[in-house]
């Protein structure tokens, strides 16, 4: 089977805010015109549109993709629209590396869209619809129970308090003070200041969870040929993995993601990556709560299982360290804009791998880098390795 | 029993509805649309010079080029009936007593829907030009529903 | 890049913003009623909770026994064989206290969801449901668990037939 090389050519984004007055069109024009800018080229270039974004029932848009379309600069092209809830940010740039593996397409713009602010009180209501309508629903659930249920038996598991985990929303939010689209970033924040938070459901408070967002992500991405052309400095996309467990999510594992490590396996093979712990130097997994980013290393098989806490107090995850996990922020510190968040991770890898990270460059040029998402009744695992 | 039977005593149906609200911004070019036509009884378009194509209701960025659209243009506010329909049924199936007619006006190389009044609907036609007919400005809100309706021209 | 850029795009509303009139906003509610069909497994399951039951499904191929029912093995992808009565006792797998509803409002005493494996089905299968009649300060992973049921009468074929899951006490079946 014979596939094209892809890089990552162009990145853009607006600043991930509580609530945006600019719609969700004017939001992805902002991410999509940043982008082109960044590479200068221009809607003519363009041969295709993949665009993600999560539940029409954010926005409050019925069909969201088309309804962004124009936004996306879709206008009279090839136009695809994906969703596999959080985990869509890094599948749809996948949907659109198959667009130009394949041949079919030189150039791609990828744009990921989220305006969670319209859903009015409070966009958590909108999840009550993840639930099974017959079985769970009726209980009245909430959002929060599925995150604090897995992160009792995350912590139950391994032995792991509270405060191992908090160590992670400290290390995000301080990361993100240096983001300048960061919504949450503070770089005096301690692990006190998370531990008194609010108790939302036990054991979670509320600053181990990432906020309501507003926001969009758009990249370029290119076949070879033509991305030598663009840029000196372009960005591969080396390996991409994808996968899901079952939707009976009371019937498995929680303490383990093993969806994220069939994925993970997939984009090693793809890269021809034999041991991840020393070939990848830089990690952004999905992180909306704090645990979740120890789970998920754990799961992409850069961590033992239980051992993962012990890498961020030994400080191997700081922007430092042997292994920095989230330099951006991530969504702790950044924000998260469900479809959004995982995007801004690739584009955090591409200026990260380029040297163009700022204040938040990791030290040492990093060559290699993944991005993981995850999402749905928390049962897809998407990812993402770039390299230079 | 086999597993394809059915289960004479479940319950067929589970009943239950899927609650949203929202509460929409109308963006950075509809804030100043809608704030045109409650503080002004005015209706703007904007123009993109590149595709030479003007927007109606105004755009932030022309679709056709991605570029950002800053010329705003009065529209006036006389249109032509692009195409229009007599509603003889309201949208949850009821029936109505008269029948509502609803049209597609153009303006600028854009327009809106809106209800057509003061005409009797064999009188209406495509290419009849309509003006807008706005309600007192204490009332407006900024909203489509600034307009009442509209009504033929002259 | 991002260190060339010193403007990114996005503006950012307050409440008070929109509380103040200094821009528009428009409220909308849409109408969603459905009338779900509950399916062949699942509409067993409900009948079952009506009978006051616990009702999961075996896989004979993969040795498996789920919980609640479903006509396809996800594993193996042949039917489910077998409908099998349960116990209506169980083990706390994970478990929350939880002070805010689903519409995000606040509440005093915390509602207790958990993950109970039930008894009869494989290991980690089990069921959301509420635990109740207990001190939040109390729950344990690993405590052993039993049904509360409505009175007959009142159930409906629900999984809300089932009020809760309180402790199973020394001494007591």
């Amino acid at each position: 089977m014979s596939k094209r090389k892809v890089a990552v050519v162009g990145a853009g984004m607006t600043r991930f805010v509580r609530r945006a007055q600019e719609t969700g069109k004017e939001l992805s024009w902002q991410a999509v015109r940043m982008a082109l800018e960044s590479c200068e080229m221009t809607m003519d270039d363009i041969e295709a549109v993949c665009l993600g974004t999560a539940p029409d029932a954010f926005d409050g848009v019925h069909m969201k993709g088309e309804y962004l379309s124009d936004g996306a600069g879709a206008w009279r092209k090839p136009y695809m629209r994906s969703y596999v809830g959080g985990g869509t940010g890094v599948f749809v740039p996948i949907q659109a590396w198959y667009h130009i593996a394949s041949g079919l397409f030189d150039v791609c713009l990828v744009v990921a869209e989220e305006k969670m602010s319209s859903y009015y009180p409070h966009a958590q209501a909108a999840f009550l619809t993840i639930f099974d309508h017959t079985t769970e629903r009726p209980l009245k659930p909430n959002l929060l129970w599925i995150f604090a249920l897995e992160m009792n038996r995350y912590m139950h598991t391994y032995g792991i308090s509270k405060a191992d985990i908090a160590q992670v929303a400290v290390k995000n939010k301080r990361n993100a003070a240096d983001h300048p689209c960061a919504l949450l970033g503070d770089k005096n924040i301690t692990v006190e200041d998370v531990l008194n938070s609010e108790v939302l459901a036990w054991p979670v408070n509320r600053l181990d969870v990432s906020p309501v967002t507003d926001g969009a992500v758009a990249l370029v991405l290119a076949a070879e040929h033509v991305a030598k052309r663009i840029t000196d400095k372009p960005v591969w996309i080396e390996g991409v993995g994808w996968s899901l467990d079952t939707a009976h999510w009371t019937n498995r594992d929680l303490a383990y993601p093993r969806y994220v490590e069939y994925a993970a396996r997939m984009a090693y093979e793809m890269a021809g990556i034999k041991e991840p712990r020393k070939e990848i130097h830089i990690v952004e997994p999905y992180d909306p709560f704090d645990y979740k980013e120890l789970h998920h290393l754990e799961g992409l098989l850069l961590a033992d299982r239980g051992q993962a806490p012990q890498l961020v107090a030994d400080g191997v995850t700081s922007r430092n360290g042997d292994m920095p996990v989230c330099p951006s922020g991530g969504l702790l510190g950044v924000g998260n804009p469900i479809a959004a968040a995982g995007l801004m991770k690739i584009a955090e890898l591409f200026w990260q791998l380029r040297g163009e990270a700022g204040a938040r460059q990791v030290p040492g040029h990093p060559k290699r880098g993944l991005a993981q998402a995850w999402g749905d009744l928390m049962q897809v695992g998407t990812v993402v390795i770039m390299g230079r | 029993m086999t597993l394809l039977e059915r289960d004479p005593h479940a319950p067929p149906t589970w009943q239950g509805s899927v609650p949203v609200t929202n509460r929409y911004t109308f963006g950075l070019a509809g804030d100043r649309f809608f704030r045109a036509i409650k503080e002004q009884g005015r209706i703007l378009g904007t123009h993109c010079n590149n595709c030479m194509h003007t927007y109606v209701p105004a755009a932030t960025f022309c679709e056709r080029c991605l570029n950002q659209l800053d010329d705003w243009i009065d529209v006036g506010t006389v249109g032509e009936i692009v195409t229009y329909t007599l509603l003889s049924v309201n949208y949850d199936g009821s029936s109505r007593t008269s029948p509502e007619l609803v049209a597609f006006i153009r303006l600028g190389d854009g327009g809106l829907i809106h209800r057509i009044e003061e005409v009797n609907s064999e009188h209406v036609f495509i290419g009849m030009q309509v003006e807008a007919v706005f309600r007192p400005p204490a009332e407006r809100q900024g909203s489509i529903l600034d307009i009442a309706y509209f009504k033929p021209y002259p | 890049m991002t260190v060339k850029i010193k403007n990114f795009p996005g503006t950012s509303l307050s409440e008070q913003d929109i509380a103040d009139g200094k821009v528009f906003s428009l409220h909308d509610t849409m109408r969603a009623d459905f009338g779900w069909d509950t399916g062949v497994a699942v509409g067993r399951y409900l009948a079952a909770l009506k009978e006051g039951m616990i009702l999961g499904a075996r896989c004979r191929h993969c040795r498996k026994t789920v919980v609640p029912p479903r006509q396809v093995c996800e594993w193996c992808y042949r039917p489910m064989s077998d409908y099998v009565p349960l116990q209506d006792t169980g083990i706390v797998n994970t478990f929350s206290l939880c002070y805010v509803t689903w519409d995000v409002q606040r509440i005093k005493e915390p509602e207790i969801p958990a993950v109970i494996e039930i008894d009869g089905a494989s290991p980690l299968h089990g069921i959301l449901h509420k635990l109740g009649e207990i001190d939040p300060k109390e729950v344990r992973i690993g405590m052993r668990v039993k049904a509360v049921w409505k009175p007959t009468a009142e159930r409906l074929g629900a999984i809300t037939d089932i009020l809760y899951f309180r402790p199973i006490l020394e001494g007591q079946p």
